[in-house]
């Protein structure tokens, strides 16, 4: 029985590891930090967000100060997948983002059908959005 | 002082101490209880009895639509630019001051904070023979430290009396903008303390027999910069009450006391049930997410928000512990509950949009965080511009949510990254062209992008963070009553996208002057300058920085009167790196500015925001990027260098054997550039924060906090259990200082120059 926790990641509840969804490669124990099993690069955020203003004119171009703010960049070890993109202040410890109960989640699995594929929930928000503005319209007598 | 003291004295002293109570302030007893009460006696009774499901389900139906239609009339007849966009809300109250309903588009944040001066008012005024709570009585509170989103809004509360009984509440608030604070429109960032932020109205009966008090009316109208729009709203929001209040009687008429005040309690419990059941859904365990801010609006400072979510079962807890100090003399820090407000909002926006807009939905999840931080400032600090970690409130939820949703079978919603989390908008005051004093913000806030989702790009300025109900208002409207230009058309802003397999909904820009005044100005409280603020998730990115950008010491009115074609086209990037119009001062700038001067025909320019990205780039389709690139979304080079594709410029034909292998060629040299994550840490983790940027929060341990005093460059740290506030010194000082520094350092230098010569 494989649970997927998230787009890139999932736990085999047989062998307690944490494997990648797209190759499978098994990053570590599902007790431990998943991070553990990952590749990781700090990666400048100019090379991301570009600077679109002339950084010869201005200081602030649209580009993140690489002083304040870098990307570190969790790879899949095997394929090379980007599995988390994690902005921190430089020198900042990396966040144990994920730590589950394998037991309680052995359990909660014990009668649940595998999901292989994740199903997509309706947008109901944008749903939302969506009646709001037709209802405005009709309000005010105009489309936007 | 007696050791002993018999039950009778012990009585006779708390009466003594009720009655001589210097000041009824905020009381913790009720700001700090976000849960609905136990039942009273009566509803005990009532739900004991029974209740018929169909009728319940009937009179919900007609209480909404009750609620819907004064929610119409505040919308259609309100003054308040707020009350056009529909930044307001129609309710109604449980007896004993619980929120059970609330206008189906009414904004949620308010669902989550209204109940908090009803309460106030049953416990204090109720028994207080000099002010009494009657039927025709209505009471008005702006003041956030008793409950409320922020003192912008202003409510209108009524009790409900039947056959002799108060059987329920109703409120109508809106957003009203302007409350007489040190800058207009209501939000001043400038607020050095809670008495630069304006009226500050605790709740008090402002009607009597279903009629303003003209009296106290003058004094609230001498308090603001807009005394029509002051007295006009609290005339609309009257009349909506009172005809939520008609409707409610004739359901009563109809069905009964029993059915209303049964449904009202049953929807309460209803809701809560259902969130356990949720939570009971998910896998047990914590995740953790980091939010930064980086301006205090005045200077910028990195503020970190520090947010464990932890199930266990059916309890959801949320563990703020960690979080950045509050600020003695800055107006970014908020209440508790104005923050659990926006964590409400955060978690019907983005998790559980299906689930009643109700108080309810909050009541089971347990929230801790640490007095006298940000989050949870004392009553003295300022919190004028609270909004700011509640907008964070908002999208808090985005990543560990969906990390802890991600594995559960139902999906209620679609998984989204966080929308962008700024209120990008021009807040504006002055003089009009009419000559009439005024203060407000632009209806743009509610043109935030929203998050890439997990099958999808997030849609272009989508909403307001904290309501998917508001529209961008009447832009028309906007240029009649105010000096306020706009230049060019509301283009997206190109290439600032929150990268990702899927990106984020893009922002637009917003390019402003003013003409016919003769005095305006314009402010903007925004952060993500320096850090980005909306975050991707599951590998993507987040949008990307944002700027304010000016051009001052120009008239563009004068410049296009000369030369029709002196700008090409009002774009940002073309403007400011092309600088077409000559002897112009253009700067790039922060996104927080206190009140400024803008000239006739000066230029200010900012964007809406980018949703976070969504998975990893290299699996983004690459049609997906063509589509962006036809539609002038993005720059080839960004086509090229974060989406990896090969294709032809001009035709915009993919070369798909070409992508494959170019995209497999990054992966390996991802898997070559990056290092085993303990290795890594070996290196990278510092044991305290940088000594080049002004670092508030914890660090490597929740308990302890970090802060610096910046006139002095002095770090320093404390436990978070006993926080204490942070002093910022004057921008302005510090900056005399610099100066100052320079100028005895130039005139030494020419002094040695001199004597040598
Ligand atoms: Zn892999």
């Amino acid at each position: 029985m494989k649970v997927l926790i998230t787009e890139y990641l999932r736990i085999n509840l047989d062998t307690e590891q944490w494997e990648c969804r797209r190759c499978g490669h098994e990053h570590g124990s599902a007790r431990d930090n998943y991070k553990k099993g990952l590749l990781v690069y700090d990666r400048d955020p100019r090379e991301v967000h570009k600077p679109l203003l002339d950084p010869a004119k201005y200081e602030r171009t649209y580009s993140p100060d690489p002083n304040w703010c870098r990307i570190l960049e969790y790879y899949c070890a095997q394929c090379g997948t980007l599995v988390e993109a994690e902005y921190l202040p430089p020198g900042h410890p990396p966040l144990h983002d994920i730590e589950l109960d394998i037991d309680a989640l052995k359990l909660q699995w014990k009668d649940r059908q595998e999901v292989t594929e994740p199903p997509v929930g309706p947008d109901l928000a944008l749903e939302k959005v969506l009646n709001h503005r037709a209802l405005h319209a009709r309000t005010h007598g105009h489309q936007h | 002082m007696h050791d002993k003291i018999s039950a009778e004295e012990q009585v006779l002293i708390d009466k003594f101490l009720a009655d001589n109570k210097l000041f009824l302030g905020p009381d913790p007893e009720i700001m700090r209880n976000h849960s609905i009460q136990p039942r009273s006696s009566v509803e005990d009774e009532i739900l004991k009895k029974g209740l018929d499901t169909h009728q319940v389900h009937h009179v919900r139906g007609l209480i909404n639509a009750a609620l819907s239609e004064a929610f119409s009339m505040v919308n259609q007849m309100g003054a308040a630019p707020g009350a056009k966009w529909g930044d307001l809300v129609t309710g109604i109250y449980t007896a004993q001051g619980d929120l059970a309903m609330i206008a189906p588009h009414g904004i949620i944040a308010f669902a989550a904070c209204c109940f908090y001066p009803i309460r106030f008012i049953i416990k204090n005024w109720i028994t207080d023979p000099t002010v009494g709570v009657k039927d025709g009585d209505g009471f008005i509170h702006n003041d956030a430290r008793y409950g409320g989103v922020h003192n912008t809004d202003q409510s209108m509360m009524m009790p409900l009396f039947y056959k002799g009984e108060l059987v329920c509440w109703l409120s109508s608030t809106i957003h009203e903008g302007e409350n007489g604070a040190c800058e207009p429109g209501g939000m001043p960032a400038a607020a050095e303390s809670k008495y630069d932020e304006g009226i500050k109205m605790s709740p008090f009966k402002v009607v009597e027999n279903f009629r303003l008090k003209r009296d106290l009316v003058t004094f609230l109208q001498n308090s603001v910069r807009d005394p029509k729009l002051q007295l006009e709203d609290m005339k609309v929001k009257l009349h909506a009450v009172m005809r939520l209040r008609e409707r409610i009687i004739a359901i009563l008429d109809q069905f009964g006391r029993d059915a209303l005040m049964g449904t009202l309690r049953l929807h309460l419990e209803d809701t809560e049930t259902e969130m356990r059941r949720r939570i009971r859904e998910m896998p047990d365990g914590t995740t953790r997410v980091l939010q930064f801010m980086d301006s205090s609006l005045r200077e910028n400072c990195l503020q970190k928000l520090s947010l464990a979510i932890t199930v266990k079962g059916e309890r959801l807890i949320m563990d703020f512990r960690g979080s950045a100090p509050q600020f003695m003399n800055r107006a970014v820090n908020t209440n508790i509950a104005s923050f659990k407000a926006a964590l409400c909002t955060g978690l019907l926006q983005n998790i559980w949009p299906d689930l009643p807009h109700t108080m309810a939905v909050l009541s089971p999840i347990e929230i801790i965080s640490d007095r006298n931080s940000i989050i949870d400032a004392e009553g003295e600090m300022p919190q004028a511009m609270s909004l700011m970690p509640m907008f964070k409130a908002c999208v808090a939820w985005t990543i560990p949510m969906n990390k802890l949703n991600y594995s559960v079978p139902t999906r209620y919603s679609a998984i989204i990254a966080s929308q962008y989390d700024q209120a990008a908008t021009f807040i504006y005051g002055g003089l009009t062209q009419h000559g009439d004093v005024t203060g407000n913000f632009c209806s743009d806030i509610n043109g935030n992008g929203q998050g890439a989702r997990s099958h999808a790009d997030g849609e272009h300025s989508v909403s307001p963070v904290f309501g998917f109900m508001c529209d961008s208002g009447e832009q028309e409207i906007n240029e009649e009553d105010t000096p306020i230009i706009r230049l060019g058309a509301q283009r997206l802003a190109k290439d600032r996208i929150g990268w990702g397999k899927y990106r984020g909904g893009m922002g637009y820009e917003q390019i402003a002057t003013a003409r016919g005044s003769g005095m305006w100005g314009f402010m903007t409280g925004c952060e993500g300058s320096k850090f980005p603020s909306a975050q991707g998730l599951f590998g993507g990115y987040s949008c990307p920085s944002y700027q304010l950008l000016k051009i001052k010491g120009i008239n563009i009115f004068e410049e296009l009167r000369k030369d029709p074609k002196v700008v090409e086209v009002f774009d940002i990037v073309e403007l400011m790196n092309k600088q077409p119009i000559k002897g112009g001062q253009y700067s790039s700038n922060d996104m927080g500015m206190t009140f400024e001067l803008c000239n006739e025909g000066e230029i200010y320019m900012i964007c809406q925001g980018s949703g976070g990205g969504y998975g990893d780039v290299l699996e983004r389709d690459p049609k997906l990027v063509m589509k962006d690139l036809a539609e002038d979304l993005m720059s080839h080079e960004n086509a090229r260098d974060i989406y990896k594709v090969v294709y032809d410029e001009k035709t915009l034909i993919v070369d798909e054997q070409a992508t494959a292998e170019l995209r497999a060629q990054t992966r390996l040299a991802r898997i070559q550039r990056g290092k085993p994550f303990e290795q890594f840490c070996i290196e990278w983790v510092k044991p305290e924060p940088p000594t080049n940027v002004p670092y508030f929060g914890s660090w490597n341990d929740n308990s302890v906090i970090w802060t610096v005093n910046p006139a002095i460059g002095l770090r320093s740290n404390m436990p978070a259990s006993a926080m204490s506030g942070v002093f910022m010194p004057n921008p302005k000082d510090l900056q005399i200082l610099q100066l100052q520094a320079q100028n005895e350092a130039l005139k030494a230098k020419l002094a040695a120059c001199e004597s040598k010569a």
